[in-house]
């Protein structure tokens, strides 16, 4: 080991470390760094792969020879799952659920997180006992899909929009952020003559725009990545979100998966475009997005 | 885990508070109560309800949600006791008691979808637990920003994708014409038919749950790894520690914390594994190793047997499991290292 020498205690960590870093040390972080490379590519591999599925024709994917570029370039598999009518009749839907199921959702979160965070609701340790313990358990598939058939919600949209309309753990990042709103600012406005509902929607919604922002994100992903409960309680095609249109593209290639047959085949480049077209939402809002949820789950472990 | 980060982002900056937003807001909460606050403290039911009716109309709609649509169905696993009849109440006709336990108990399926769920659960707690504190070391020693946020930003992008993607990225890759199944032969070995071979599952199903979480995981420890006190460092260095010593005996125990929260809530999903993923992965080919309890009961509840109360005994089975679970892990890390959820 190389001996250190006379240590500046003051200096940032990083500046001093660059001084003396030990042979052993830098070959760790020439190491550390090629392998965090290949992390990255290992991750982007499969979004790589089907891009290039998208755009090859089903000769090469047949053979075997697609991989990181398109093979035989072509864009009739996009013409052809865009021309599908049941397609863009599932995508439409996925767009409608996502955006009423968000707003339902963030009509009930922010406002009970509101009064959840006022110290002088009455039941108030209660009713935040009441929402955490449907974090351990929310009570099986069974009694839900019992529930959801009873209430007469069964092939209806409501089925899709309602049942997911409180996150505890979105609440929970919600009240934790009205804890900490400045409390002067609505005795202010209350001394000013206004009510409790002026107050939640004329001063303390419009200085929360950060965190309503980062819980609409949280919500709309959720939704439009849910596939689940329309498979449980629809049945008419046309009510299906485009994920579920998906699932059964996969189901019917897998079904019929014997070695090499075409349908697997022409499945595996329309699957591609499928898939592609599924994620481009979210992948190009994703940039933007990414800190608010970042930052969004650590307000959550503070509290949760 | 109080760290009171993260507020910093989302609070809004008053004019003339301190800069940090967070920290006036908190340090309002933290002082002493106003005398106008404890009076309010005071306040019986009938007076608070007078003045603040407003906000109380707040909390009913979202109290109802979660009497109907989460406390309904936690009574609704009565049908577990109770004989169910198609088209009858959603509580069951007929109290059998332990009747549909029994069945199960006693039903050799039923055991070899438990086995296969302790074996997935434990692969995956034992894979995917770890993984992510190894990735937020290796983060950690990066020096260029810009590399550490590339890096963050893709590893992170798989957590938003829907099952399903993930679903139909490992039937491509895997597929017999799919790449791995070409670097396979391109070392001259046999194309193999992944999704057909149970003995094929697990590796299949772990890797992409490692793809899919491990990146997302780390957030949580390099927002610990920079709580870590500086000038501890400092000082070890001075005694002569290496970067490896400074990593055993400084870095670990200071996220220690983090490891025993989060592996209590691993261990708490334990027998949940992955219910949507293993729905859409798995087939009859495969049952041998991909069934597991969640699956199992959806099957014989909704997919096929409509036999509703045997499938809710089995939920419910698994429920206690995964609370008993919980409940025990807590206590020991409480025991063992102090961390605990509750």
């Amino acid at each position: 080991m190389v001996t250190t020498n006379t240590p500046d205690i003051t200096a940032v960590r990083a500046t001093t470390t660059t001084v003396r870093d030990t042979p052993g040390y830098r070959a760790f972080r020439v190491v550390n760094g090629l392998v965090l490379v290949v992390i990255t590519f290992l991750t982007l591999y499969p979004f790589i792969n089907m891009v290039a599925k998208a755009f090859s024709s089903q000769a090469y994917i047949a053979a075997g020879e697609v991989n990181l570029w398109p093979r035989g370039f072509n864009l009739t598999t996009f013409a052809s799952v865009m021309g599908d009518s049941i397609f863009w009749v599932n995508y439409r839907n996925t767009i409608v659920y996502t955006l009423l199921a968000t707003a339902i959702a963030m009509a009930l979160t922010t406002t009970f997180a509101y009064a959840l965070s006022k110290p002088y609701l009455k039941g108030r340790g209660v009713l935040i006992g009441l929402a955490m313990v449907t974090m351990l358990y929310a009570g099986g598939l069974i009694p839900n899909y019992l529930l959801i058939d009873a209430i007469g919600f069964k092939n209806t949209m409501w089925a899709i929009v309602v049942p997911g309309a409180i996150n505890v753990f979105n609440l929970l990042v919600m009240k934790s952020f009205f804890d900490n709103f400045p409390k002067e600012l609505e005795e202010a406005a209350e001394i000013d003559g206004m009510t409790q509902y002026g107050v939640f929607f004329r001063i303390v919604l419009p200085l929360s725009k950060a965190v309503i922002a980062t819980m609409t994100l949280f919500y709309a992903v959720q939704f439009w990545n849910s596939w689940f409960q329309a498979y449980l309680y629809l049945n008419d095609r046309d009510m299906y979100p485009v994920t579920l249109y998906l699932r059964n593209l996969l189901a019917a290639a897998t079904s019929t998966t014997d070695l090499g047959s075409d349908t697997v085949q022409i499945q595996a480049n329309v699957q591609s475009v499928a898939m592609l077209l599924t994620v481009l939402p979210i992948v190009c809002v994703y940039p933007f997005i990414q800190k608010y949820f970042v930052s969004g789950v650590m307000l959550g472990s503070v509290k949760g | 885990m109080a760290r009171g980060t993260g507020t910093v982002e989302a609070v809004p900056r008053t004019g003339g508070g301190p800069p940090g937003g967070g920290i006036g807001g908190a340090a309002v909460d933290a002082g002493p109560p106003p005398p106008a606050q404890q009076l309010r403290d005071r306040e019986t039911w009938r007076v608070s309800l007078r003045r603040h009716w407003r906000l109380y109309t707040f909390v009913v709609l979202p109290v109802i949600f979660l009497l109907v649509f989460r406390y309904v169905p936690m009574i609704g696993n009565v049908i577990a006791f109770r004989r169910y009849r198609p088209g009858g109440s959603m509580f069951g006709d007929e109290w059998v008691g332990l009747y549909y336990f029994q069945m199960f108990i006693q039903s050799k399926p039923f055991w070899d979808v438990f086995w296969n769920t302790v074996v997935l659960g434990g692969l995956t707690l034992l894979i995917c637990f770890p993984l992510p504190i190894i990735l937020a070391l290796l983060l950690n020693e990066l020096r260029s920003r810009l590399f550490k946020r590339v890096v963050q930003t893709i590893t992170y992008l798989p957590h938003f994708m829907s099952i399903v993607i993930v679903a139909g990225m490992v039937f491509q890759l895997t597929a017999i014409n799919g790449t791995i199944n070409q670097i396979i032969e391109g070392f001259g070995g046999e194309a193999i038919p992944f999704m057909q071979r149970a003995d094929w599952f697990r590796t299949i199903y772990l890797t992409s749950e490692v793809w899919q979480t491990v990146g997302w995981g780390t957030i949580l420890y390099l927002a610990a790894l920079t709580t870590i006190d500086d000038q501890l460092y400092e000082a070890s260095r001075i005694d002569g520690a290496n970067r490896w010593q400074q990593t055993w005996h400084i870095t670990l125990p200071g996220i220690r914390p983090t490891m025993m929260v989060l592996l209590i809530l691993n261990i708490g999903t334990f027998m949940a594994v992955g219910f949507e993923k293993v729905l859409l992965l798995y087939n009859p080919l495969t049952y041998d190793t991909a069934d597991v309890l969640s699956t199992y009961l959806y099957r014989v509840g909704i997919g096929e047997g409509g036999n509703y109360s045997f499938a809710a005994a089995i939920g419910l089975f698994e429920a206690l499991i995964g609370v008993a679970l919980v409940v025990t892990a807590n206590q020991i890390s409480k025991r063992a290292v102090g961390a605990s959820l509750w």
